[in-house]
């Protein structure tokens, strides 16, 4: 196997997609010559055509709701927003229309969207965020948040294959920053299902993408005190409770972590649902750590604040061990 | 249907008569809707389409069988024309499992993708993105077919509208614009939301073929449907279709229309009713039209009976399809 960073895991993927099945094709702004603002789809416009690797005008809206159409009609779209944060201009045909489609029309909607996400290099307000939270909410959707290079091949075969409409967030700060081995050959990792990323016997935290790695970080500088598991959800529609709640079972502690804003955050979610189910073995609250309820700023300073650090998950689990 | 007369020969008195019976069929079924409504039957919001049935039966009458539509919140001429029964369509207005969207839709949600109607939409201009896309998919794999989008004149205020156009004309995909130009959005007349007369302007900014037809005149709105469609269909992009028509009635069901002069709808059916100008036209003999009437009215009273002899989903039924 070959080592591979998490954006060449994304490309390959798409690729190998691409090569299988002539019924999919991308499309976004800047990924044709250009190969994409972060270039996930370089030298694909070369092997696939201009048809199959369109360069669309500045139109959220319409990149994705022509995508919905095309996916009806038999296509399998990959569409790409040059930034996550430019979704939302997208809103009304992504959550009104495709999420809606099935439940109203009975029609399956294949359609990817991939979302570049986070923050960790001064993006500003409308260049960072993690909005999956907002999107979680909504029936009909299906989001996937990989960590590693492996799933971020395995998890983008899936959503394309998937018969939903599919948000495939993909974290900037780990496109090249994270590098590790990535089968060459097609395979799936499938949706819903949450992934141990580490074991551990005292203290469960539950999180995803990017804040993976700071949870990790923390629990290696505790390694000696207290014993962490690692739980990356992968996916958070659908999410896999089981895992969570296996988890939190074993270890009587949980913190929830995410790059997202606190209120009303996916964390919520997940808090709750702990609550309501496994109560009886809590030996301590749950606790979130999260970004606070502000935008993204732009200030290195600033930045870091709003993200969490390794030293914020050091004192929850912290708090965690000696409540 | 590729029959001589869409090479935009004269079309024949039966065929003309066979419009004024699915014109007919929309309008009474549409009264029948009004009437049923005010009864306290149906749920939910109502919005019909009377004195537009002419675009919406000359549009779908000229499309072949592969074609696609998307309609919009006033879309219950648009699926008859396309070929749902009335008694599916009748039954979704009821709520009922045998209706189109089997009671998940309603009024402003109906489908019948058998029937290549990819759903109304009920957020204006909503439709139109998902029209292009499947005029791409058409494009992509070189099938003779046009993807057709109905909207009104409101809807060419919103951003749908202006970033469809836009796709659909730099990828010369085979899509059909139906502009139903009824002169109010809800109840906003055209001179408060429309800074200019002539819609085909906005088509012209996108260097668009545009063209104009009389809504009220069913044979010049096939005829030149059929034009907008050979465009189309013959690899030359999009058609920008700008049918002036008018709606007799309020924005719903209800609506008492305090936006428009009192007389303006009454005046609007003695002038340009589209049924029945095309009456008129092939002189059709009392006792003709009473057979016709009685004909589809009977249509209409059977649809009412099997919507009301339905089957009510069940309530856990609301838990199921949202995912495919």
């Amino acid at each position: 196997m070959a080592v591979k960073t998490y954006l060449q895991a994304i490309s390959d993927g798409l690729r190998q997609e691409m090569q299988r099945d002539k019924r999919v094709y991308v499309i976004g702004e800047d990924i044709g010559v250009y190969g994409g603002a972060f270039k996930v789809t370089q030298g694909f416009q070369e092997e696939f055509g201009a048809w199959r690797v369109i360069d669309a005008p500045l139109s959220e809206t319409a990149i994705v709701g022509s995508c919905t159409g095309a996916a009806i009609m038999g296509l399998r779209p990959v569409a790409e927003m040059q930034f996550a944060d430019f979704i939302s201009c997208a809103w009304d045909q992504l959550v009104t229309v495709a999420a809606k489609q099935r439940y109203r029309a009975g029609t399956a909607v294949p359609i990817v969207v991939r979302l570049p996400s986070g923050g960790g290099f001064s993006g500003g307000p409308f260049h960072s965020q993690n909005p999956e939270s907002s999107f979680a909410h909504i029936p009909g959707l299906k989001i996937v948040c990989p960590a590693t290079p492996a799933d971020a091949k395995g998890l983008l075969v899936s959503a394309i294959e998937d018969p939903n409409p599919v948000l495939y967030f993909e974290h900037k700060h780990l496109y090249r920053r994270i590098k590790d081995e990535v089968p060459d050959e097609r395979y799936t990792v499938p949706l819903g299902k949450a992934r141990v990323h580490r074991e551990g016997d005292d203290v469960t935290v539950v999180t995803w993408g990017a804040m993976v790695y700071t949870a990790d970080e923390a629990a290696k500088q505790l390694e000696s005190d207290l014993s962490v598991e690692i739980v990356d959800l992968r996916s958070l529609s659908p999410w896999d409770k089981e895992a969570v709640l296996t988890s939190v079972e074993k270890t009587s502690r949980a913190l929830v972590l995410h790059e997202d804003t606190r209120t009303g955050g996916f964390g919520a979610e997940i808090v709750a649902t702990i609550m309501e189910e496994s109560f009886e073995s809590l030996d301590a609250p749950v606790k979130r750590v999260a970004a606070p309820d502000t935008p993204v700023p732009f200030s290195p300073p600033l930045e870091k604040k709003f993200i969490p650090q390794v030293e914020d998950v050091l004192a929850g689990l912290r708090d965690l061990a000696e409540y | 249907m590729a029959i001589a007369e869409q090479k935009g020969q004269t079309l024949s008195p039966e065929r003309l008569k066979e419009f004024l019976r699915e014109m007919l069929l929309i309008r009474r079924f549409e009264e029948k809707v009004e009437e049923r409504f005010r009864a306290g039957e149906l749920p939910g919001f109502l919005h019909v389409a009377i004195g537009q049935e002419a675009v919406a039966v000359g549009v779908c009458r000229a499309l072949d069988d592969g074609d696609v539509i998307a309609s919009t919140h006033r879309a219950h001429g648009h699926t008859l024309a396309k070929g749902t029964h009335p008694n599916e369509l009748m039954a979704e207005l009821y709520g009922k499992v045998e209706g189109c969207s089997h009671g998940y839709g309603g009024s402003m949600h109906l489908y019948d993708i058998e029937r290549g109607n990819l759903g109304a939409n009920a957020v204006v201009g909503g439709g139109l993105p998902a029209i292009v896309g499947g005029a791409l998919a058409f494009k992509l794999r070189g099938e003779p077919r046009v993807a057709v989008a109905f909207f009104g004149d409101g809807a060419t205020n919103i951003g749908t509208f202006h970033e469809s156009l836009n796709l659909a004309q730099l990828w010369k995909v085979p899509a059909l614009f139906v502009c139903e130009n009824n002169h109010y959005a809800e109840s906003t007349p055209a001179k408060q939301q429309l800074p200019i007369e002539d819609l085909t302007k906005r088509a012209d900014a996108f260097g668009m073929t545009a063209m104009t037809v009389d809504g009220q005149d069913v044979e010049a709105v096939y005829k030149t449907t059929t034009k907008a469609l050979k465009h189309a269909r013959d690899g030359k992009g999009p058609v920008f279709l700008l049918a002036e028509t008018y709606r007799f009635t309020g924005h719903y069901v209800g609506d008492p229309q305090v936006y428009r002069p009192k007389e303006e709808a009454r005046h609007l059916r003695e002038t340009q009713d589209p049924v029945e100008k095309l009456r008129a036209r092939l002189d059709v003999s009392e006792e003709d039209w009473n057979e016709l009437d009685a004909e589809v009215t009977d249509l209409v009273e059977g649809s009412v009976e099997f919507a009301k002899n339905g089957t009510d989903p069940k309530p856990e039924d609301a838990l199921k399809n949202v995912y495919a």
